[in-house]
């Protein structure tokens, strides 16, 4: 063949070859098919492993009753026993060590996330007691008269 | 045109190595190679949502919230909420404040006053990832950052995504989102972190009326599976042919 030919066939072979010799160093070595196949399962092995290593922060209800069993018995015989304690006191992340004390959401909003009145026929909200938070003693806070842990009104305090 | 046997036999094996070349190259795709990697088959995450059972309280949003630490006050979730309020003139409703994380307790849809006496039916509608068999967001995908797992949870990896977006528009759910921290594609992967260690996803713990299950498809003694098995479910957006794994008891025609 002619020389005008070989001229830039052999640029476009070196660009070849360096795109290979780039990718043989920036494509990691776990890059490939692992899952069903290459359409749904071409990526990174060690991904898996970065995605299972994400710190829990909510230790759940067992992890609570370790060291406040009595809080822990008094909540779950309640009305408010399917609650988790984490809904309300906020994750445990590493408590006791780090944060030694958890914020406790004592707001109006939190209570109302269930007992604000809402007309939803056909739902089970309408099922629970709910108040309209304008006209059942505003800007007092739910805890001063209800217990929380304790929720039946023939406990009111 | 003269041509010895010599000659013959080099073109011919030439010819062989030429032919063979491409489909060497194509090897890698060979279904039983696809079929080898499939290590574990007994496992297949799947969830069940009970909307009959949901009161909107929220508390499944913010603990996915602060469990994937996802920022509180970003208008973004990997899971939501949604209400529906149907009324006498035919019309539906739909609101979804901040994607549920503070409950809904306000009886206004997006600033607007229904009469109570007009609602026919109400009701609340979890939403998440759909963990796909067939997810658009994975085919889509340019560089190979999102994928589906032996166990069906399609995860992103954060170091590989290059944020094009391509995913959040091919996902028909719009489950995925730009996450406003890492600057690329998020999305729910179940609690991947809990569910491998034997937790239950954070928003299923965080449910005090159990309307968010998890559980393995693969297991026919698993209380989800059996659930899903002997009873009515739905799956949202069926036509879209993505074989969602996310099963609803009590869908309504209206959820969209």
């Amino acid at each position: 063949m002619k020389n005008h030919v070989w001229r830039p066939l052999y640029v476009v072979l070196v660009v070849i070859a360096l795109l290979l010799v780039a990718r043989y160093f920036l494509v990691p070595s776990d890059f490939g098919v692992h899952g069903k196949n290459f359409t749904y399962g071409f990526h990174r092995a060690g991904n898996i492993m970065d995605w299972q290593a994400v710190s829990i922060k909510y230790q759940g209800r067992e992890s609570c009753n370790e060291c406040h069993p009595e809080n822990v018995a008094t909540n779950s015989s309640s009305k408010h026993g399917p609650i988790q304690c984490e809904n309300c006191h906020g994750p445990a992340l590493n408590h006791p060590e780090n944060p030694e004390k958890l914020t406790i959401d004592t707001s109006r909003d939190l209570c109302l996330r269930c007992h604000g009145a809402l007309p939803t026929p056909g739902s089970q909200r309408s099922r629970i007691k709910g108040i309209s938070p304008d006209t059942h003693n505003p800007e007092i806070p739910c805890i001063d008269c209800h217990n929380p842990h304790k929720p039946d009104l023939e406990e009111m305090q | 045109m003269k041509c010895s046997r010599r000659d013959l036999l080099t073109t011919v094996c030439k010819a062989a190595v030429a032919a063979a070349l491409p489909v060497a190259a194509f090897r890698f795709l060979s279904p039983a190679e696809v079929r080898a990697a499939v290590a574990d088959p007994a496992l297949r995450w799947g969830f069940l949502v009970d909307t009959e059972k949901c009161v909107g309280c929220g508390f499944c949003v913010k603990a996915c919230k602060l469990e994937n630490e996802i920022p509180y006050e970003a208008p973004v979730s990997r899971t939501w909420v949604e209400r529906y309020i149907v009324t006498r003139d035919g019309q539906t409703h739909i609101d979804s404040p901040m994607a549920g994380q503070n409950g809904f307790t306000d009886p206004k849809v997006r600033d607007e006053v229904i009469d109570p006496s007009e609602i026919t039916k109400a009701f609340f509608v979890p939403k998440l990832c759909n963990q796909c068999d067939n997810p658009a967001c994975v085919q889509v995908c340019p560089v190979g950052a999102t994928y589906q797992t032996k166990d069906g949870v399609v995860l992103v990896d954060r170091d590989w995504c290059i944020g094009c977006g391509y995913c959040i528009m091919a996902c028909p759910y719009g489950v995925r989102f730009f996450h406003p921290v890492h600057k690329v594609a998020e999305k729910c992967n179940f609690c991947y972190h809990r569910i491998s260690k034997g937790l239950k996803s954070a928003c299923v713990e965080a449910c005090p009326f159990g309307a968010r299950q998890i559980g393995n498809l693969k297991d026919p003694e698993d209380p989800v599976t059996r659930i899903i098995m002997t009873q009515r479910v739905a799956v949202l957006k069926d036509e879209y042919g993505t074989k969602p794994q996310v099963f609803y008891i009590g869908l309504d025609r209206n959820v969209r």
